[in-house]
């Protein structure tokens, strides 16, 4: 009995090394979204490129990406050749243009390319408020009933897609036919 | 004794006490109005107790980050609509997770963050507690009572301790 109480201290140890081992590979920027889950919150804000009032209404009832993008973004810079060549694979992105100037906004998807079916503008980060957004570029999944199902905080590059989103998105688009 | 742990206990609490008063004037070098005192000191206490989500471990009145500076506007819009504290920690909450709660509530996924401390305490007192009652009690043992010794042991020792059959 004595002697297997002496081994507590190396027990209680390796416990604790695993633990915080494990601690090593977390990446403490990726947080968790409190809105996985739950519906996209509703608003009224304008569009990007034309002069209407956008809100949930206007989502199609199918699978979307709800991209947040901003031309002070550098990192959105790297991202948008990946969005283009999502939308060519015919997914469907709504683009959310944060906190930007709408000039600046409309002159980058003319340089770049549209990938978005359209844009939300908003411009005092309320939407972003609501969503929990703490910076750009993010992305969420929705799915056809307007649920929030994944999000992404940084860059989405195709390693990203194939291992976060790729198979969530072809179950949700699945189950919406 | 007593005055040792008397003394113990102050100094663990003078680094706290220097800590609040120290993030009190950190907060109160930005200018925030208010139209009463005391929402001033209740929006002080929110935004020392909520983390900044994009910033690691800082929180909201120590960061400088956008967002940090969007979350400060909303709590001082919910305070100005006489919002509570938990309503205002809740608004955050659903949006941001817990992840923002410097304090975080009880609950399934930190309930043992809460109590391990205080059962990691009671059991090193329960360890300490053990060793020093064994410790006492053997002691006791060997002082008060002899050892008990049989007839052949008693012989075996006389034998040993009677110098007279010492062979040089």
């Amino acid at each position: 009995m004595n002697r297997i109480a002496l081994f507590v201290p190396l027990v209680l140890f390796v416990v604790l090394s695993l633990f915080l081992f494990k601690g090593l590979e977390r990446d403490p920027a990726q947080l968790p979204s409190a809105l996985v889950g739950e519906a996209f919150p509703v608003f009224a804000l304008p569009d990007l490129l034309e002069e209407r009032l956008l809100s949930t209404e206007d989502f199609p009832s199918q699978v979307v990406l709800v991209n947040i993008w901003a031309t002070w973004c550098f990192a959105c810079r790297i991202e948008h050749p990946m969005l283009n060549q999502l939308a060519a694979q015919g997914v469907n992105i709504i683009g959310l243009n944060y906190k930007d100037q709408t000039q600046q906004a409309q002159q980058w998807l003319q340089e770049r390319g549209n990938p978005y079916l359209f844009n939300i503008v908003d411009q005092q980060g309320s939407l972003g408020f609501d969503l929990g957004v703490t910076g750009a570029p993010e992305t969420y999944l929705i799915d056809a009933q307007g649920i929030i199902r994944q999000r992404r905080v940084g860059v989405l590059d195709q390693a990203v897609w194939d291992r976060e989103f790729n198979d969530l998105y072809q179950q949700l688009l699945g189950e919406s036919r | 004794m007593k005055r040792t742990g008397l003394l113990l206990l102050v100094l663990c609490l003078i680094p706290s006490a220097n800590f609040d008063a120290q993030s009190a004037l950190w907060a109160s070098t930005e200018v925030v109005e208010f139209s009463q005192q005391s929402l001033r000191q209740r929006y002080y206490q929110l935004i020392q107790e909520l983390r900044c989500p994009k910033c690691q471990n800082q929180n909201l009145a120590d960061s400088n980050a956008p967002i940090s500076a969007d979350m400060k506007a909303q709590i001082q819009r919910m305070l100005e609509d006489q919002k509570s504290d938990r309503q205002i920690k809740e608004h955050l909450v659903s949006r941001y997770s817990e992840f923002i709660l410097y304090r975080p509530e009880v609950n399934q996924n930190t309930w043992f963050l809460w109590f391990a401390p205080v059962c990691f305490v009671l059991l090193g007192g329960l360890v300490i507690w053990r060793q020093y009652y064994s410790g006492r009690r053997s002691n006791r043992l060997q002082t008060q009572q002899p050892p008990q010794l049989s007839a052949e042991q008693r012989r075996r020792l006389s034998e040993l301790l009677d110098p007279s059959e010492d062979k040089p």
